[in-house]
This record gives structure tokens, sequence and C-alpha cells, in this order.
């Protein structure tokens, strides 16, 4: 048994994969956008068919506040991804507790939006089809958010405890991954529910 | 075998382990608690296939009490109720606790070796992918006791694998059966999509050293595709359950006609799913083939760019056909034109493959061993099974044909007929790999024969009835329709297959103790797997392998005409 011939391969170390993180995260990203594609297309397909009310134009205000503050989540969190590269760990510290409080509003935002439409406008999931499209889309973007934020506050903990050293950079990036999805989709949410939907 | 292991590519073989493991067993419950926390993918890869064969076997025995209660026309064998409970479980648990474990079980046991690593991408995600898939299976059949509320048995549902709304809800199907389906499959779904998740992040970033794109076994690429199509196909189905459990539990209404919600949007996002599912169990078969038929032809396989091309391409066009389900549902005419169109498309990257693997055997140094015996039943049986897939695309002939046995018979040819056969070849394939002991040949060619008999009864004659009329999940029939003769002949067929694969489950077992012990290399074939011993070790191999060409093996077993040279 001989060696095998190996000039195609050039040079030992040139033999590089893609980080598994950052390919795992992406299929899990091409599921979960399939999953909110259908449910945007019913929320879509139901607009306007309700046999009852309240209807979105009358219960629904923009929430452009929550948008702003989810949107630009974004950016800190890019930052963070930044320092954290360069191993400046007080700086993504602040960067990523400023990313987790802007989605902590948002999702304030969010509760005080259903509070207002369950107990002021009487919509909820079973008054009518509105209503049942709505909270299962917005829902399902907040329960997102919420699962977004718990991994964010674990990331958060390590890194006040000095736990999160500059060699957990790409595990971080993929979590970061998963926040820039949850960004997009909301973008839209927002335009599918308050724009079109409107 | 004169040489009890075949070195790694990169000539490693002085690395290798040779040492055995301790003669010493343990306890039976060592061995079993070692299967239960196991994050290896090749226990992981066996214990899906095992999970799916039980489960074959029984919804095997569902589909031969379908096959008694038609024998005669107004048979009581079974109840009106039960009669729907068995034909719905017996589709649910073939394609969600048969098809896909089996196939994902292949797919998590070949794929680290075919590409030469040492485990899959994220082994712990394996595990638990497997074990949620599991419970699904017990879920679901949990259902006979307790539909509605531990009262007795026989309250599994009873919709139809497709469980079309609005019967599904709660007005219309009280108790929990269909919560019991509905949890199972979004549980099965949660498992499909972590094993997808598991299979591309296996194969974009841990292939072995010289492995490109382009260089890895076929196996591999239709794996690629098909964990592709289940991340934007089991989804839709995830997301609709979950629909339908917010009607069934909140009082929503996105099934519910009575507030305007829709029955036909259930139907198309059970299609979007239910389409590329096919393909999700026919993509593994394809593999199978393209592993099989060349090591049995003595050729390499022929045009593995447009192979690579075609099931890549299958992938993308199954995703805009599912319509071609719900022709009778009442589309527009651009509408049914389109999926018409859409549907023959598929014909063409398939018949470049089923010509791929004709050239391949052409001029080839046959071995008709048994899994190539299968392989060549499932060349001809996936023609058959095309041609009346075309025939059924036409929307016009579809309006005739629809919901009859015509439909029945036709996917049963590429459920059983292509992805069953290749599933058998795949086990005779590979079951030396995995055990170390060769099957039985002379009951394989047993097993083979009785099953194309019995395949043939059944289901060509199954194209019949339902030329004539006969609508499919029928209870019974009237004794003047003209259906009662080729009814039995049809089970007399299921019987014969139910024979064959008693024959094939006692050669698994007989020759896991008795069988001819195998060696790393029964087949003498190209592909990483073979190199490494049978059963291989946990870590696969010793040292990372080092791959030149699409046949490491053959470069290692030819150093003066290797396949390397000539890329």
């Amino acid at each position: 048994m001989s060696i095998v011939p190996l000039e195609h391969v050039a040079g030992e170390a040139e033999w590089r994969m893609p980080s598994r993180g950052v390919v795992g995260m992406a299929s899990l990203i091409t599921a979960e956008a399939t999953i909110f594609t259908i449910f945007v297309v019913a929320y879509l397909y139901y607009i306007g068919r309700d046999v009852s009310g309240p209807t979105p134009k009358q219960v629904l205000e923009l929430p452009i506040f929550n948008t702003v503050c989810l949107l630009s989540s974004s950016f800190f969190i890019w930052l963070a991804e930044h320092a954290i590269e360069r191993g400046k760990m007080k700086a993504f510290t602040l960067w990523w507790s400023i990313t987790f409080l802007l989605g902590a509003i948002f999702l304030w935002g969010t509760g005080a939006e259903w509070y207002q439409l369950i107990v002021h406008d009487h919509l909820t999931v079973s008054t009518n089809l509105f209503g049942t499209t709505f909270y299962s889309l917005v829902g399902l973007h907040a329960s997102h958010v919420i699962i977004g934020l718990l991994m964010m506050l674990v990331v958060l903990i390590f890194s006040l405890t000095k736990h999160l050293r500059p060699q957990h950079a790409e595990r971080v990036k993929v979590l970061a991954l998963y926040w820039h999805f949850v960004d997009a989709v909301w973008v839209v949410v927002f335009t599918v529910v308050y724009v079109v939907g409107r | 075998m004169d040489t009890p292991i075949i070195s790694v590519p990169g000539g490693i073989e002085g690395a290798l382990d040779r040492t055995r493991p301790q003669g010493k067993k343990g306890t039976y419950l060592e061995a079993i608690h070692s299967w239960i926390v196991t994050v290896d993918h090749k226990k992981i890869g066996i214990l899906y296939i095992c999970f799916g064969l039980i489960f074959l076997l029984v919804a095997g025995v569902e589909a031969l009490e379908i096959r008694i209660q038609l024998l005669v026309p107004h048979s009581t064998f079974l109840t009106p109720a039960s009669y729907n409970r068995i034909f719905t479980m017996h589709g649910t648990t073939m394609v969600f606790l048969v098809g896909m474990p089996i196939l994902f079980g292949f797919g998590n046991y070949l794929i680290p070796l075919m590409i030469g690593a040492r485990d899959m991408a994220f082994p712990r995600l394996n595990a638990f992918s497997f074990w949620i898939s599991a419970f699904a299976g017990l879920l679901l059949y949990y259902s006979f006791i307790g539909g509605l509320g531990l009262a007795g048995t026989g309250t599994a549902p009873d919709v139809g694998w497709f469980a079309y709304a609005p019967l599904t809800e709660r007005a219309f199907s009280p108790g929990h059966t269909i919560d019991y389906w509905a949890v199972a499959l979004i549980a099965n779904g949660i498992g499909s999509i972590g094993t997808s998740i598991n299979i591309l992040a296996t194969i974009f970033c841990m292939r072995c050293k010289g492995m490109t794109l382009l260089r890895m076994p076929l196996l591999p690429w239709l794996y690629a595709t098909v964990a592709f199509l289940v991340l934007v196909a089991v989804s839709p189905l995830t997301a609709a359950q979950a629909m339908l459990m917010i009607d069934r539990y909140l009082g929503g209404h996105f099934f519910d006609t009575q507030a305007g919600g829709s029955a036909i949007l259930w139907a198309h996002f059970f299609w979007i799913f239910g389409h590329p599912e096919v393909y999700i169990l026919v993509l593994p078969a394809f593999a199978f083939a393209n592993e099989i038929i060349p090591v049995f032809s003595r050729k390499a396989i022929f045009g593995y760019p447009a192979m690579v091309a075609a099931s890549v391409g299958i992938g993308f066009i199954s995703l805009g056909v599912w319509a071609h389900h719900m022709f009778t549902i009442g589309m527009t005419s651009v509408g049914n034109a389109f999926f018409t169109l859409s549907t023959m498309i598929v014909s063409i990257p398939t018949g470049i493959k089923t010509f791929n693997w004709l050239a391949t055997i052409w001029g080839g140094k046959l071995r008709f061993q048994t899994p190539m015996l299968f392989s060549v039943a499932f060349l001809f049986q996936w023609l058959i099974a095309g041609l009346t897939g075309i025939m059924l695309s036409v929307s016009a002939w579809n309006w005739q044909l629809h919901n009859s046995y015509f439909v029945v018979a036709h996917f049963h040819y590429v459920l059983v007929g292509a992805i069953v056969f290749m599933i058998f070849a795949a086990i005779y394939y590979w079951y030396p790999k995995m055990t170390g002991r060769m099957l039985d040949e002379r009951l394989g060619k047993w097993h083979f024969w009785l099953m194309v008999i019995g395949f043939h009864l059944t289901f060509d004659l199954m194209h019949i009835p339902g030329l004539m009329g006969m609508p499919r999940q029928i209870y019974t029939y009237e004794p003047d329709r003209g259906w009662t003769l080729l009814n039995q002949l049809i089970s007399v067929g299921g019987f014969i297959q139910a024979v064959a694969v008693l024959i094939f489950v006692y050669n698994l077992v007989h020759s896991y103790f008795r069988g001819a012990v195998a060696g790393p290399d029964p087949w003498d074939a190209w592909t990483l797997e073979w190199s490494t011993q049978s059963p291989p070790p946990a870590y696969n191999f010793a040292v990372d392998p080092v791959v030149a060409s699409r046949r490491p093996l053959w470069d290692l077993k030819h150093p003066d005409d290797t396949d390397s040279a000539f890329e």
C-alpha cells in the first residue's frame, strides 16, 4: 500500500473549512425563515376576511419607537462583535449590554401593545381572524426575541464575570447572526402587519 | 480477507489502533446505557435504522389489515371507524416513522465515514434529534391508548395522513386524537430539522483534507440536497401544525371556515411540505443507487457532475410543484397549467439520473448480488412510477383519477418500488460495515424474488381498480363493481411481500450471530467508509485521511492507475 499522491493539495495549512457554527446557524435561519414565511402568507391571505371586528385600522398603532430600538440593536451587536474580535472586552460588555437593553425595551413595548389590545380593545387570539393571525405572527417573532434575550443574558453574565474571552468571538458571532435574523424578520413583520395590513 | 485492514489513504496504517475492544462484556444494563447516552454518529445511525425497521413492521401489519378488509365486498373485518384510523396511521407511520428515520439513519452513519470525518458536526444535537423523533413515534402510538382519555383502544387519528381542515378542528374532531397527531409531527419535525442542520454543517465543514465538494461521493451531495429540502419543506408543516394547535387550544380561526378561515390554505401548507417530502424520501434512495450501482458494475459512476446538478435541480424544482396534489380543489387554469408544467419539468433531471445509471451499468462487469438485484428492480420500478407521475401531472387526467386507487398505486410505486427497495439494497450493502457480518446471500435472493413478485402483483394490479373508479380510503365496496378479484390478487401480493419482509428480518437477526465475517471491504468498493474496520472504531479513522480523487480506495488499490492522475 503506497501513499496517495498529494500534489493537488497545495500546502498543509491551506485546507480550511467554514465554521460549523455559522453553517449550522445559517441552516437554522433558513428553517426559521420558512416558518415565518408561512405565518406571513397566512396573515396576508386573511387580511380583510374577518367576519367581525375589531379591524387592524381601528386598533393598531405604528410601533415606531419599538422598531427603532430593535433595528438599532443590530448596529450595537455589530459593534460588540468587532470589539470582541479585537479583544476589547470592556467595549464588548458595553455594546452587548446596550443591545440587550434595546431588545428588552422592544419586548416591553410589545407587551404594552398587547396589554392595550387585550384589555382595552378586547382583541384576543379567538376574537376574529385578525386576532388569530396577529397574535400568532407577532407572538412568533416576540418568542424569538425572548430566546435571543435569554441567550444574550447568558453571554452578558459570562462577560460581567470575566469568563468570556476573545477566543469566544466566533460563538458570539453565531449568536449575533441569530439576532440579526430576528431584526430582519421584524422589518418584514412590521411591513406586513403595520403598513400593508393596516 | 488477507489484509485485515486496508490502509487509510495517506499511508497511515501503522497508526491504526489494532487493539480489539476488551473481551470482557458488560452487563446488559451497561450495554443499554451505552446506547442511550451515546453521541456517536454510528450508534445513533443504527438506532435510527432499528427504530425505523420496527415501525416498518408495525405499519406493515396495518397495511395487511387494510388488505384483509378489502379482500371481499362488505367485509366487516374492521369497523369503519377503525379502518379510518388504520389507514391514517399506516400513512403517517410509513412517512414519518419509517422512511425518514431509516434514511436519516443511513445519512448519520455514512456521511462522516464517507467524507473522512470522525463524527457529525454537532454530536449532541444529533442524539437530541434522534430521541425527540423516537419520542414522537411513541407519542403518536400512545394515541391508541390516550386518544380519548384512556377510554380504550381505537382512538388513533382518523383523518388521513394529510389531515384536511376543517375536519381536524375541535368541532369535528373532539378528544385528543388530532392533538397526538399534531404534537407528534411537530416533535418529529424538530428532530428532522435538527438532523438536517447537522448534515449540512457536517458536509460543509467536516470534510477531510483533499475532499473538495466535487470529490465527495454522490451520497453526501444528495443528503445535502435532502437536508436543505427538510429545512424549507418540513418547516411549513411545523408552522401549519402550530396553527392547528392555536385553533384547537386557543380558539383561533386559521382553518375555521365558520369564521372566515380557509380549508384550502391548509391544503396548500400541507402539500408545500408534502410534495418535497416525496423527494426528501426518494433522494436518499437515489444516493444509495449512486453508491451501489457503480460498485456492482465495476465502473465509476457515469456523469458525476451531471448527477450532482440533476440532484440539486430536482431539489429546487420539487419546491414548486405542490399544487399538483390539488387540481380538483379548483384552481385557475393558469394555476393548473403552471403546476402541470413544473411537475413535468421534474422528469428532466430525473431522466438524466436514470440514463446515467444505465450508462454506468452499460459495459460493466456486473455482479448480481442482492444489493445490485434490488438496485436493478429499483431502476425499472422507478421508471414506471415516474411515468404514471407524468400521467397524473396532466390536470385533465388528474381530474378523472384524483383520489382513486390509481394514485395509491402510483405513490406506492415510488414509496415501495423505489424507496423501500433501495432501503433493502442499502441494508444488504452496508450491513457488513455496520455489524462486521455479511447478510446471507441465499436468504437475500429469496427476499428479493418474493418481494419483486409480491410488489408487482400488488401494485401493478392496483392501477386497474383505480382506472375503474375505486376511490382511495374506501371502507368497502359493492360486489357488482368488478373490483373483487383484483382486490383479492392485490391482497395476496401484500401477503407475499409480508413473507419476504419476514425472511429479511430473520436474515438480519440470523446473520448478526452466524453471518460470514465481512472484513473491512467485502464488496471491493472505493469510498472511504470501506477503508476502516467493520464495524468501525468509535473514532472512525485513527489518522484523518487525505484524498486526491473521487475514489480514494481505487487510488490505493491501483497505485499504477490512479483516478487522481486524470483529474
